[in-house]
């Protein structure tokens, strides 16, 4: 298993030009072309923002989250991130398959690529934040700014982590496909991403939401880019940080386990 | 023999049948990392069986076999893509597998960019590709081409260029299953070509093929596989010809049986329920155009049995182009008969008829007829191109009126070396003269 991950190292080459294919094959044909990396976590923004500014305005409008489009958004963007990757993640393999029955290459690195290509489009649509941030005139507290690449590569740890422990299993079960889908959308409302977790009903239940992992990192994200003052958060975020590398660990022997029934299963 | 470059030591490997029990896959891979090994047998398939061989370094080894006999199987477990269930698979060395060309592009980008990220999956560098670019556009044609999307490829040029990344790699182990057929007449010679280059410069390479004659003409040394056994191992020539027979063998029997169920088709409207009577001579003629099986007639004449014999007097039902072949009706007539002609015809697969006879036109005036008697036409050399052909045999009276028919139920099979065309192979043979020289076909 640590050779496999070793040998993985020999391979980046390889992962970053198919991050880079990824990239460029998604858009290629289409009029815009790479703008609608841009353009999709706009137009999402768009749509959040008259919502929850026109047609459902907060009661208090001095409350916290304003400006709300901006607050969403520090949720919302690495949400999408990890649902994408995740959903996408789980198929790699079977819409890889035909490279892993005719090629021999380690087949940890297509859901490894999805999940990277993914973090590629969060990036971009962090400009759009900033734009936005900008537009409002709400900037993040430039002393805790530090933390941001910190809460990257922990969502990016623990993203790989599943990507690979769902790739693997939806080879043998293709059920999960499925399963994941409706998973994701409940644990998006189960995570404080269109409400606040300061808000007395969510401090309620905090016990619970501990237990959500993702919980952690949009509160991290919030803490961090949007709401002012020091950076509470950082313990949870520390243990997550750990837990994922431990998971990461896991769901890697997981795969390799079960890598000899790619080739024939897919 | 030198070091094996490629070595199978008593490799089995078995797949898991389709359906059944899943959870029982994943939890044997979990707690043992082994996927078949707590299946029962009958959820297994077995791909192979205990095959050992060794290709050693330099060689070019050519694995024959018929469809589902593992040699796609052991080609995958050599490339490293499966696993074997037990035995060890060695391989020394850079491995390329040409096993599906062009499996890694994407059809969206170019050709360019699909040759580096093809070439980075296949093990090269970056610089390696870099350097190799030209070389590998020219080889597969598509300069004018390589910054088109790979999905506006024809199939041809797609698997062209897969060929030319995968050869480029540049491996001491090339692996290559049945891709030849992809291009034309020039490309594959030029794909055989760079396999000689490669022998020349003491790579391995090992070649699954269904073009026997490559494997005679190409391979140091050929494996039989059948059934996921090894038949044979050894001197391409020997192991070919051996597989041949096998093969032989076996569509005799297919035929044999082919035949039995014919006549058994044939038998359930026996002879002497058809209307007896004269038969309009003209219905007859009108008839033989129409290439449907059968028999039929007024029975006064039975033909009982018939058979292909060869020049050991065997009973066969695949022969060679130029072999000796003795056709024999067994016949009976349950009343004396002073009014009878025996004819043989033989078909091709496309209904022409190739050839007719019968005792009356080759002046064999008819006598008597009476109780069983044997009839045969002997053909001192059949010379018919290779194909299959059946056979119309029958017994007539002179104005056509049939006795016994038997309409296209007897089928047999010419085998030949040379891939002639035509329908007739007359005996023949080549002289030169003059400012014309050739050389033996390697």
């Amino acid at each position: 298993m640590w050779h496999n991950l070793a040998t993985l190292l020999r391979y980046r080459g390889l992962i970053q030009s198919l991050v880079a294919r990824e990239l460029k094959a998604r858009y290629r044909g289409s009029v815009l072309g790479f703008f609608w990396s841009f353009v999709n976590p706009l137009l999402l923004l768009s749509i959040y923002s008259f919502v929850f500014a026109v047609i459902m305005p907060p009661a208090d409008p001095k409350a916290e989250t304003n400006p709300f489009a901006v607050f969403m958004f520090c949720g919302l963007l690495p949400w999408t991130w990890f649902a994408s990757s995740i959903l996408e993640g789980s198929n790699a393999l079977i819409s890889g398959g035909n490279l892993i029955k005719k090629v021999l290459f380690p087949a940890e690195i297509l859901p490894i690529v999805t999940v990277l290509a993914n973090m590629v489009h969060f990036l971009l649509g962090l400009l759009i934040l900033a734009g936005f941030m900008v537009a409002r005139q709400h900037y993040p507290d430039w002393n805790e700014l530090w933390w941001f690449p910190v809460i990257i590569v922990v969502q990016l740890v623990f993203t790989l982590a599943l990507a690979l422990i769902f790739s693997a299993l939806t080879v043998l079960f293709r059920d999960l496909k499925d399963l994941l889908a409706n998973l994701l959308t409940f644990w998006f409302f189960a995570t404080p991403i269109i409400y606040s977790y300061k808000l007395d009903q969510v401090a309620h239940f905090r016990r619970y939401f501990n237990f959500n992992p993702f919980f952690h990192l949009a509160v991290s994200y919030q803490e961090v880019l949007f709401f002012p003052g020091a950076f509470g958060h950082k313990w949870w975020l520390m243990a997550l940080g750990g837990g994922s590398i431990v998971l990461f660990v896991a769901g890697y022997w997981l795969f390799d386990r079960l890598r000899d029934s790619f080739a024939e299963a897919v | 023999m030198a070091t094996p470059a490629i070595s199978l030591t008593n490799v089995t490997k078995l797949y898991k049948r389709y359906g059944g029990r899943q959870f029982a896959t994943l939890k044997s891979a979990l707690l043992s990392g082994d996927l078949v090994k707590k299946l029962r047998p009958e959820e297994t398939f077995q791909a192979l069986k205990n095959v050992s061989f060794d290709v050693a370094k330099g060689q070019t080894m050519g694995v024959i076999g018929r469809n589902g006999s593992g040699k796609s199987t052991a080609l995958k477990l050599i490339a490293g893509i499966t696993k074997p269930t037990s035995g060890v698979v060695a391989v020394k060395g850079r491995i390329s597998a040409l096993i599906e060309l062009g499996a890694g592009f994407h059809p969206e980008i170019s050709g360019r960019e699909n040759v580096f990220i093809n070439g980075i999956m296949l093990g090269m560098t970056k610089r390696e590709i870099q350097q190799r670019f030209d070389e590998i556009v020219e080889f597969a044609e598509l300069t004018e081409f390589i910054d088109a999307p790979v999905k506006t490829y024809s199939s041809g040029m797609y698997m062209r260029l897969g060929f030319a990344v995968a050869i480029h790699v540049d491996p001491d182990v090339l692996l290559v299953d049945e891709v030849l057929a992809v291009g034309d007449e020039g490309f594959t010679h030029k794909c055989l070509d760079k396999f000689g280059e490669f022998k020349r410069r003491n790579k391995t390479i090992l070649l699954v093929t269904h073009s026997l004659g490559l494997v005679e003409r190409f391979c140091d040394e050929a494996v039989w596989l059948d059934h996921g056994d090894k038949r044979g191992q050894g001197d391409p020539t020997r192991v070919v010809g051996a597989y041949m027979t096998d093969v032989e063998r076996q569509e005799e029997q297919l035929l044999a049986a082919g035949d039995a169920k014919a006549k058994v088709d044939a038998g359930e409207s026996t002879v002497s329920a058809k209307p007896t009577g004269p038969v309009d001579a003209g219905e007859i003629a009108a008839d033989m155009s129409r290439a449907t099986e059968g028999r039929w007639g007024s029975g006064g004449v039975e033909i009982t049995q018939v058979t292909l014999q060869n020049d050991h007097g065997e009973t066969t039902h695949i022969f060679h182009t130029g072999e000796p072949v003795t056709v024999k009706l067994n016949v009976r007539a349950s009343k004396p008969v002073k009014d009878f002609v025996f004819g043989v015809a033989i078909f091709n697969a496309e209904g022409v008829c190739v050839y007719g006879t019968n005792t009356d036109i080759e002046d064999h005036q008819s006598d008597t007829l009476d109780g069983a008697a044997e009839i045969s036409l002997v053909i001192d050399a059949l010379d018919l191109v290779e194909g299959t052909y059946k056979l119309d045999v029958a017994a007539h009276k002179l104005d056509g009126a049939p006795y016994d028919y038997h309409r296209l139920l007897y089928t047999f099979r010419m085998k030949s070396r040379v891939k002639d065309v035509g329908i007739y192979r007359p005996k023949h043979s080549w002289k030169f003269d003059g400012g014309v020289k050739f050389r033996l076909k390697t």
